[in-house]
């Protein structure tokens, strides 16, 4: 179970982006797990609700964003959608496939608060977008 | 009060820090020639067994170094001391694998230009150590007759990165009534490309296959 220090990870990218000097908030975080990358969901949450007081993020939510496997077969070659892992292909029988989808485990977003912000957050960091909600 | 929000789209991977570490141990390692060995297994498969029939067999044939994990002890590397091959151990701390950080650290205990192989024991673990890319040139999953021939599919994650499957201790194979073809067809199902071999540490049974691979591989390699 390495689900920790994962999610240690996911705090020190969100953190890494609160804006220096001010009391902002992490309210919400939302991550994209395939179901092939060897990470329980459940877990992740176990961790995230552990480990999130006394940090900027103790008042966030997790949203886990499940995405679904999709093979590539390497002897048809087509695409499908397996219902488990690992899975033949269902045109030609082979088990040969590559992951196409199903190994993410990425850091989405992150959604900041802050009350009575004098200094303005960044515009831009590195090219992400940032979505100003007022 | 006014509270103001504000969403920061990211998009990046978590594990992206460690590919970063693990590219740069990799791009370390050929700088020196080296050819590096992730091993794998669940607890008790025979991977230190393994390492130290291979130190004993290719004393003097491959200058080999060995990372060896464990989340506790250095039993590990005590046993494999002794065997003309520099050792280092990595007590995790009760992380249950290794990552790129540790391995980077280890190595600064070798002098890498004097070796020619570098290979590198992860902790005893089929789900965690998956995720993780340390560097290594070859990812070799090992499974015992004794673990049951389902194994591969309980581990799919861990079995699909393999580029090499040793099924060990077959010596004892026929005695615990292991199902070799049910255990070989579910090996290629889950690494339908890996190159399987069937060994024993303990009869020598299938090594020299094993050492022709580490030979073959290390000779595409500049000396």
């Amino acid at each position: 179970m390495h689900e920790a220090s994962i999610m240690q990870n996911v705090f020190d990218l969100a953190f890494a982006r609160l804006p220096s000097g001010s009391a902002t908030r992490v309210v919400r975080l939302r991550l994209r797990v395939g179901v092939l990358a060897g990470v329980v969901p459940e877990a992740l949450t176990f961790a995230f609700e552990a480990m999130k007081p006394n940090t900027p993020a103790a008042d966030a939510e997790l949203e886990v964003e499940r995405v679904p496997a999709l093979l590539h077969c390497r002897d048809c070659p087509c695409d499908f959608a397996p219902e488990s892992y690992p899975a033949p292909c269902p045109k030609c029988g082979s088990w040969a496939s590559d992951v196409r989808q199903g190994h993410e485990l990425d850091l989405m977003l992150v959604e900041f608060a802050a009350e009575n912000l004098t200094t303005d957050h960044p515009d831009s960091t590195d090219g992400e977008r940032i979505t100003k909600h007022c | 009060m006014e509270t103001r929000r504000w969403i920061v789209e990211v998009n990046q991977a978590l594990l992206g820090k460690n590919t970063e570490l693990a590219a740069r141990n990799r791009e370390r390692f050929h700088a020196h020639g080296l050819l590096v060995l992730n091993l794998l297994s669940a607890p008790g498969s025979g991977k230190t067994a393994l390492l130290e029939r291979t130190l004993n067999d290719l004393h003097g044939k491959l200058r080999i170094g060995v990372q060896v994990g464990d989340l506790q002890t250095d039993n590990d590397a005590r046993r494999l001391m002794g065997r003309g091959a520099p050792v280092v151990q990595i007590v995790t701390g009760g992380c249950c694998h290794l990552d790129a950080s540790m391995i980077a650290q280890a190595n600064e205990k070798f002098d890498l230009e004097q070796l020619d192989l570098l290979l590198i024991e992860n902790v005893g673990n089929l789900v965690c150590p998956a995720s993780y890319d340390l560097g290594e040139d070859v990812r070799v999953v090992l499974l015992s007759v004794t673990e049951g021939d389902d194994k591969p599919l309980k581990y799919p994650t861990m079995f699909r990165k393999a580029d090499v499957v040793v099924i060990t201790k077959m010596d004892i194979a026929e005695a615990v009534g292991a199902d070799l073809p049910a255990l070989r067809e579910n090996i290629r199902r889950t690494a339908p490309t890996a190159m399987v071999l069937e060994v024993s540490a303990r009869s020598g049974l299938g090594l020299p296959a094993w050492y022709d691979f580490l030979q073959q591989r290390r000779s595409g390699f500049p000396a």
